[in-house]
C-alpha cells in the first residue's frame, strides 16, 4: 500500500473517464505495476482496472472501536467501582446499562478518529505542497502516471502506447 | 404471473441540470468562492454579525451578573437555555441524516446538498453547545464537566447521569461530525488550491487540502473511509437525540417520563432540520442562481416530502402522550397531558407547537405547494417556530406545575431570555454566511460522478450508472 517515493515518469492525460479507464486496464496488461491513476473524482470501475486491493482500514476501524468499548469500559468502572464508589440512588457500584451510553459514544469516537488517522497514514498526509502534474487533474482532466523506475521503463514504448490509448496530452514529469 | 404489465420505465429526475460538463461543474460550485461577495451577502453578513455581538454582549452580561437575569427559577428550573440547546442539537441532526443515513441508503440527490447541511450540522451543534455550558451557571469551571483526575478526591463525574452522557454524546457528535464534514472536502480544498490565482490562496488552501493528490489508490481509501464514517455517524446521530431525550426521560417528571421520547425527539430533529436545510437552500439559491442547476426543485421536493413525513410522526407522538396519559391511570400523568399543557395557562404555546409542527406542514400533501419556493421558505420558518414552541411545551409545562400545587409557578421570562435566544440565530449565519464564502458549499467530487444520472440515452456509459438501475426499482 506504501506510495512510490518521489520519482520522475510519464504521464499520459486524458479528457475522457473511460479512456482513463480503458487506459489503466492497458498499461496493467502491458506489465506495468508502479502505475498510478490520478483523477478529480472517484471513476467508478477504476479499482479493478488499475488491479487495487479492498481497502485494508476497516480492520483498523474495528480494531479502534473495540479499543474505544474497552476504553469506555474501563473508565466507568474504574472511576465509579474502584476509585471513589459513591452510593448514588441505591445503585450498584458497577451499574452496567447506565454506563452503555458512555462506552457507546467512546466506541463511535475512536473507530471514528483512528479511521480518519489510517486514512491520512495510507495516502501520505498531510503533504506539504506535493507536486502536481497538472492542475486540471482536480477539475476535468485525467492522468495515468507511469514512474521511472517501474518494470520495463521505457519512454518512447510509453508515449506511443498513451498516444494509441488517445491520451490529449504526454506529458514527462520531473518529479512526482 | 402471466400477464407482463407494460409500464415504461421509469425515469429518474436528472440530478445536475444544464448539461454541465466537468469543469462547467467545477466553474460553477467555486465561483462563491473565488468571486467578490455580492450585495445580498453583504447585507445577511453584516445584520447576522450585529446580532452575533449583540449575542455576545448578553451572553457577557448572563455571566457576570449570573443566572437570575434569566427567567429560571423555582418551579421553572429549565429554561430558554436548554430549550434552544434541544432546539439546535434538533437541528443539528438534519445534516448527519442526509450526508450519512441518506448516503448509506445510495440516495444521488443527497450529494448536492450534503455538503451544505453537514456543516449546518456543525454550526448548530457549536450554537448549541453553548447553552449547557452557560446553563451550569458558572461556566469557568465547566471543565468539571470532564472526568479527569484532579485533587478534590479525586472526585469523579457521575457516569449514571444523562447529563454526563449528553456532554459525551455532544463531544463526540460534534468531533465526528466536523470530521466527516472535513473528510468530504479534502479533495474540493486540493481544487481551490490548484484553481487558485495567487499565493496566499494557494498556501492556505495547499495547508487545508493535507497535500490530497486524488490518485486511484488513494481514492479507493477515501471511499472506503467515507463509508465508514457514514455508517458511524449513523448510529451517532440518533444516539445523540436519544440521549437528550433521556436528559427529560429519565427523569420521574410527568410530562418528561415517557418511554416515546427518544424516536420521538429522532424524528423531531430529523423534522426541524431538514426545515432549516430548506430555508438555507432557499436562500443559497437566491443568492448564487447557478446552485439551483444543482439544488433543483425535485431535491427540494424530496426534502419537503421527508419535513411532511417526519411532521406526521411528530404528530402522532403528540397524540399517543394523550393515549398513554390516560391509559396509565396515572392521575398526575392526566393531569399534565389532559389539563395543564394542552388547556392550562401555556395552552397558546401547545397550539403554535400543534399548528406550525402538524397542521401547516400537510400544504406538502399537494405537488404545487411542495414545488413552490415561496411556500416552502415560509412553511420551513414555520416548522422552525413550532419545533422551538415544541422544547419549550415539554420542558416548561411539565416543569410549571407538577405533583404538589403549592409547588406550582409560572416561568419568568425575561429579555435576557429572548436576547439569548435571538442572538443565537446570528452566531450561526454569521458562521454559515462566512462558510458559504471559504469552501465549496457543494461536493464537487461527490457531485461529478452523479452527474448524468437522469440524462437521456446515458444510462450505461458512466460511473455510478450500474447502481442507477438499482435505484429505479425503489422509487
Amino acid at each position: 500500500m506504501a506510495q512510490k517515493i518521489v520519482t520522475s515518469g510519464i504521464a499520459g492525460i486524458f479528457l475522457d473517464e473511460d479512456k482513463v479507464i480503458a487506459a489503466a486496464y492497458k498499461v496493467r496488461e502491458s506489465g506495468f505495476v508502479k502505475f498510478d491513476a490520478i483523477t478529480p473524482y472517484p471513476v467508478h470501475g477504476m479499482e479493478e482496472a488499475c488491479g487495487i486491493k479492498r481497502s485494508l482500514i476497516p480492520y483498523v476501524t474495528f480494531a479502534a472501536a473495540g479499543f474505544g468499548l474497552l476504553a469506555g469500559l474501563g473508565l466507568v468502572y474504574y472511576t465509579a467501582a474502584i476509585d471513589w464508589p459513591i452510593n448514588i440512588g441505591g445503585k450498584p457500584m458497577f451499574s452496567l446499562p447506565a454506563f452503555i451510553p458512555i462506552m457507546f459514544e467512546l466506541t463511535i469516537l475512536f473507530a471514528a478518529l483512528c479511521t480518519v488517522g489510517a486514512l491520512f497514514y495510507m495516502c501520505k498526509m498531510p503533504r506539504i505542497d506535493p507536486p502536481v502534474i497538472d492542475k486540471d487533474l482536480t477539475c476535468h482532466k485525467f492522468a495515468i502516471f507511469i514512474p521511472e523506475n517501474d518494470i520495463g521503463y521505457n519512454q518512447d514504448r510509453i508515449e506511443k502506447l498513451f498516444k494509441e490509448l488517445g491520451a490529449a496530452e504526454v506529458k514527462k514529469v520531473a518529479e512526482y | 404471473m402471466s400477464t407482463q404489465l407494460n409500464i415504461p420505465p421509469m425515469k429518474r429526475a436528472q440530478l445536475v441540470l444544464g448539461n454541465k460538463t466537468l469543469k462547467e461543474i467545477t466553474d460553477d460550485i467555486c465561483a462563491p468562492v473565488e468571486s467578490f461577495p455580492s450585495k445580498g451577502w453583504m447585507a445577511l453578513f453584516v445584520s447576522a454579525k450585529t446580532l452575533f455581538l449583540f449575542y455576545i454582549l448578553t451572553i457577557a452580561m448572563v455571566v457576570a451578573t449570573g443566572m437570575g437575569l434569566l427567567g429560571v427559577n423555582h418551579p421553572v428550573g429549565w429554561g430558554t437555555m436548554i430549550i434552544t440547546f434541544v432546539f439546535w442539537v434538533g437541528i443539528g441532526h438534519a445534516g448527519t441524516l442526509i450526508s450519512a443515513i441518506l448516503f448509506l441508503f445510495r440516495q444521488k440527490w443527497r450529494t448536492s446538498v450534503a455538503r451544505s447541511a453537514e456543516a449546518m450540522t456543525v454550526f448548530a451543534v457549536m450554537t448549541a453547545g453553548i447553552f449547557p455550558l452557560i446553563h451550569t451557571g458558572r461556566p469557568w469551571l465547566d471543565f468539571w464537566l470532564f472526568p479527569y483526575p484532579n485533587q478534590r478526591g479525586p472526585l469523579w463525574v457521575n457516569f449514571r447521569s444523562p447529563l454526563l452522557w449528553d456532554v459525551f454524546a455532544i463531544s463526540t457528535y460534534a468531533t465526528v461530525s466536523t470530521v466527516f464534514w472535513f473528510v468530504g472536502m479534502i479533495p474540493d480544498l486540493a481544487t481551490l488550491k490548484d484553481r487558485a490565482q495567487n499565493k496566499i490562496r494557494r498556501t492556505i488552501y495547499g495547508a487545508l487540502s493535507l497535500g490530497w493528490r486524488g490518485t486511484a489508490k488513494n481514492w479507493s481509501h477515501y471511499e472506503m473511509v467515507y463509508l465508514i464514517l457514514a455508517g458511524l455517524s449513523t448510529p451517532l446521530v440518533i444516539s445523540v437525540h436519544t440521549i437528550v431525550s433521556f436528559d427529560f426521560a429519565v427523569s420521574n417528571l410527568p410530562g418528561w417520563h415517557t418511554t416515546i421520547f427518544p424516536p420521538y425527539f429522532v424524528a423531531g430533529a430529523i423534522f426541524s432540520g431538514f426545515a432549516m436545510v430548506i430555508t438555507l437552500m432557499t436562500l443559497m439559491r437566491m443568492g448564487w442562481p447557478k446552485f439551483k442547476d444543482y439544488i433543483t426543485i425535485d431535491h427540494m421536493e424530496v426534502m419537503n416530502k421527508i419535513i411532511m413525513m417526519t411532521g406526521l410522526m411528530v404528530g402522532y407522538a403528540y397524540g399517543s402522550e394523550f393515549l398513554i396519559a390516560w391509559y396509565s391511570g396515572n392521575i398526575y400523568e392526566q393531569y399534565v397531558f389532559f389539563v395543564s399543557r394542552a388547556f392550562g395557562p401555556y395552552a397558546w404555546s401547545y397550539w403554535i407547537m400543534i399548528c406550525c409542527n402538524v397542521v401547516i406542514p400537510q400544504l406538502f400533501w399537494f405537488k404545487k405547494l411542495r414545488r413552490s419556493i415561496p411556500v416552502m421558505f415560509v412553511v420551513s420558518i414555520f416548522v422552525n417556530i413550532g419545533m422551538w414552541f415544541e422544547r419549550f411545551v415539554i420542558t416548561v409545562t411539565s416543569l410549571h406545575r407538577d405533583f404538589l400545587p403549592s409547588n406550582w409557578g409560572q416561568y419568568a421570562w425575561s429579555m435576557y431570555d429572548t436576547a439569548i435566544l435571538v442572538g443565537s440565530f446570528g452566531m450561526f449565519f454569521t458562521i454559515f454566511l462566512l462558510y458559504l464564502r471559504v469552501f465549496p458549499a457543494i461536493s464537487i467530487a461527490e457531485i461529478k460522478p452523479v452527474m448524468n444520472v437522469g440524462k437521456d440515452n446515458d444510462s450505461d456509459n458512466h460511473s455510478g450508472s450500474g447502481s442507477d438501475n438499482h435505484n429505479q426499482g425503489g422509487h
